[in-house]
């Protein structure tokens, strides 16, 4: 075990895979000599050689190109894209090219990639560093998509999701690089894409959220606790394919539910999770389940960005609306 | 990956005087219109049989391409983009290449795929919009045909690195239009070859028109060859009516890329005879005058010509082809009409690796 921060741990799982299997590559703008901008893959160039960790030119759609075209020839890409916004430069090799290799060739091939990119606000980034984009992706078929919350979940599904046949689309927040540390195993482990994980047991209302969210949701859970109210927070980890199973459990229990999401209301991942709750608990629902997010703006401009993001008071006074419902 | 250093020459200044200029370039040729040897330092290294099968294709193809159109407009056959005119591009540069060599083509590079391997049935299928169509089999190098313009040339280029990477003397070959090349992702996949001086053939089929648009209005620049300027990689021009200047240019270009010489972009001048694709009518684009221009330079009549004044073909070859040709249709039509249908569930299984429980799910509304 050792005490790592997210970004360690992220870079630890890439070392483990790097050195138990010759075919993961890993590419991108800056990720090579330097280490990435976050250091990401720091040493790895040095220990693994250029050969296996390698700067590209500054072009997203060929990044993107460039891991399909290898995930043919029986390579394992881990493709970078720099920052979340630059992700529509690449959106056709991403959620086109990658996610339909499999379903287009019937099988013969398949795209075993990792596309990784940081979002997430709170850091008083510039433009189109920060935004939301996992709705993109979760409504687009035949890529999984991962937000970890944590150094030990984000080395594990880091992990799975670099052993997994088909494309993942790995989001890492910003804000949660560097914001702790935690107990890591040391060497390989694997958390299960597709599974949630119970952070916070409680029996009076489910608050179900991803990413940054899910901190602030348990400072959430700590104030409602002050007034008696036992809040049970899921951690999602996957948001496709989505762990409905855990959600639906929960509910049959606390009866309330709402969604947190840093996205915008009509955006990310809550609306398909309340859809389905509708679907499958509808029965065990006392009041609707409702969404805490971001309005339905463009990001925030980095000065106003503490107020526009959910905060715990926001949570706090939406589990009340649910309450009181 | 070349880095610079405190002790490397200093880079040229470019000046007016080194400036690029677009100047005319001449394309490469080793036929005249009347099938004469004029470039014959650039002739390809093949023996009669060989030169008789590259003709066996061209005339096949031919064949097919004219059997496709009525079976198109029967409703036998699907999306379909005709090839008539461009059998010297398409058979002659992936008849430069080996089988080990991959090909990473566009929505009307069929031809290049069924020469690599495909079977023609197979093709058959990816008109009609079967997902058989696209189960290339093992051993077969190639991609699916590309339907977003551009896409392709960025796999090629992916593939080529895994080349580089495992030291496989492999070429990796993608195609385009002369609209393609206006395309990012042309330009990032030129560029990335560049940088990484890749085994990599760009090869795009310049018949003057994307659907309607002329070439004048894709670009100011000269030629598409020009193009390779801005990614340093090798430009070439050539006749794509003459099928043996396109296989030289192609074997040379393969020849540099498995000596770690790095890409080329290979621009065949060439034409369409007929519209882009079955839904289109050329004839609100183009005049007779031009049609009739460029049928003279029908790359099959002028390889004819060649081969028949070296005794290597006759007329009546061309008909035993084109009657092997049809029965080839024929067949593959019927084994195309009689493949088992798709189901909902078989392409949800299709997805994933693993089918995800919300798939199992949605599955199940289909059993």
């Amino acid at each position: 075990m050792a005490q790592m921060n997210m970004i360690e741990a992220i870079k630890d799982a890439m070392r483990v895979e790097l050195k138990r299997d010759p075919s993961v590559l890993i590419f991108g703008e800056d990720v090579g000599h330097v280490g990435g901008v976050f250091r990401a893959t720091e040493g790895l160039q040095a220990e693994f050689g250029e050969n296996r960790v390698f700067d590209t030119p500054l072009a997203e759609s060929a990044i993107g190109g460039l891991a399909v075209g290898l995930g043919t020839q029986g390579f394992r890409p881990i493709a970078e894209i720099q920052f979340v916004g630059f992700i529509f430069e690449a959106l056709d090799q991403m959620f086109v090219q990658a996610a339909r290799m499999r379903y287009r060739s019937g099988g013969r091939y398949n795209a075993p990639i990792v596309f990784r990119t940081p979002f997430g606000g709170g850091v008083k980034a510039a433009e189109l560093h920060t935004d939301s984009l996992e709705g993109l992706a979760i409504q687009t078929p035949g890529i999984k998509v991962v937000v970890p919350s944590n150094p030990y979940d984000a080395k594990g599904l880091l992990i799975s999701a670099i052993r997994d046949n088909d494309p993942v689309f790995f989001m890492e927040h910003l804000n949660l690089y560097r914001a702790f540390r935690d107990e890591v195993p040391e060497g390989e482990y694997t958390v299960p894409i597709g599974k949630a994980n119970v952070v916070r047991e409680g029996t009076d209302v489910t608050i179900i959220a991803y990413g940054l969210m899910v901190h602030t949701a348990k400072k959430a859970a700590d104030e409602l606790a002050k007034n008696g109210v036992n809040a049970e927070v899921i951690d999602l980890r996957t948001l496709m394919p989505l762990d409905i199973d855990t959600i639906v459990a929960s509910i049959q229990k606390t009866n309330r539910a709402i969604v947190v999401q840093e996205a915008q209301k009509t955006s990310g991942a809550a609306a398909e999770i309340i859809a389905q709750i509708n679907e499958k608990a509808i029965l065990h629902l006392e009041a609707p389940v409702l969404r805490c997010a971001g309005p339905d703006t463009v990001y925030p401009f980095a000065q106003i960005e503490d107020a526009w993001l959910p905060t715990p008071a926001r949570i706090v006074k939406t589990v009340n609306q649910v309450l009181q419902f | 990956m070349s880095k610079g250093s405190l002790d490397a020459p200093a880079m040229p200044v470019h000046s007016l005087a080194h400036e690029v200029r677009s100047e005319d370039v001449a394309p490469l040729r080793v036929l005249s219109p009347e099938g004469e040897v004029i470039n014959p330092e650039r002739m390809p290294d093949l023996t009669d049989e060989q030169l008789k099968e590259v003709m066996y294709r061209m005339v096949f193809t031919r064949t097919w391409d004219d059997r496709a159109v009525n079976l198109g407009r029967q409703g036998r056959l699907g999306f379909y983009a005709p090839v008539s005119g461009q059998e010297g591009t398409m058979v002659g540069s992936e008849y430069a290449l080996t089988k080990d060599d991959f090909v990473c083509p566009g929505y009307r590079d069929m031809p290049q795929l069924v020469w690599h391997g495909l079977p023609l049935y197979q093709a058959f299928l990816y008109s009609r919009g079967h997902q058989h169509g696209g189960q290339i089999p093992e051993g077969v190098n190639v991609l699916m045909p590309q339907i977003i313009i551009g896409a392709q040339i960025l796999h090629a280029t992916g593939i080529a690195m895994g080349f580089k990477l495992k030291g496989e003397k492999r070429v990796a070959i993608t195609y385009t239009g002369d609209g393609g090349s206006s395309e990012g992702d042309f330009y990032e996949g030129l560029n990335f070859a560049g940088a990484f001086k890749l085994p990599v053939i760009y090869f795009v089929q310049n018949n003057g028109y994307a659907i309607t648009t002329p070439f004048a209005k894709q670009t100011g620049a000269q030629s598409i060859a020009h193009k390779a300027l801005a990614a340093g990689i090798r430009g070439v021009q050539v006749d794509g009516m003459d099928v043996l200047a396109v296989i030289s240019a192609v074997q040379e270009a393969a020849a540099i890329a498995r000596d770690g010489g790095g890409a080329t972009l290979i621009e065949g001048l060439t034409y369409r005879f007929r519209p882009h694709s079955m839904s289109d009518d050329a004839t609100k684009y183009r005049t007779k005058e031009e049609e009739q221009e460029w049928s003279l330079k029908d790359p099959i009549v002028r390889f004819g010509k060649f081969l028949e004044a070296k005794g290597l073909w006759t007329e009546e070859d061309t008909a035993r082809v084109k009657e092997e040709a049809k029965n080839a249709v024929n067949e593959h039509i019927k084994k195309a009409e009689q493949t088992e249908k798709m189901t909902v569930p078989g392409l949800i299984d299709s997805m994933f690796e693993n089918t995800p429980p919300h798939l199992e799910e949605q599955k199940a509304e289909f059993q």
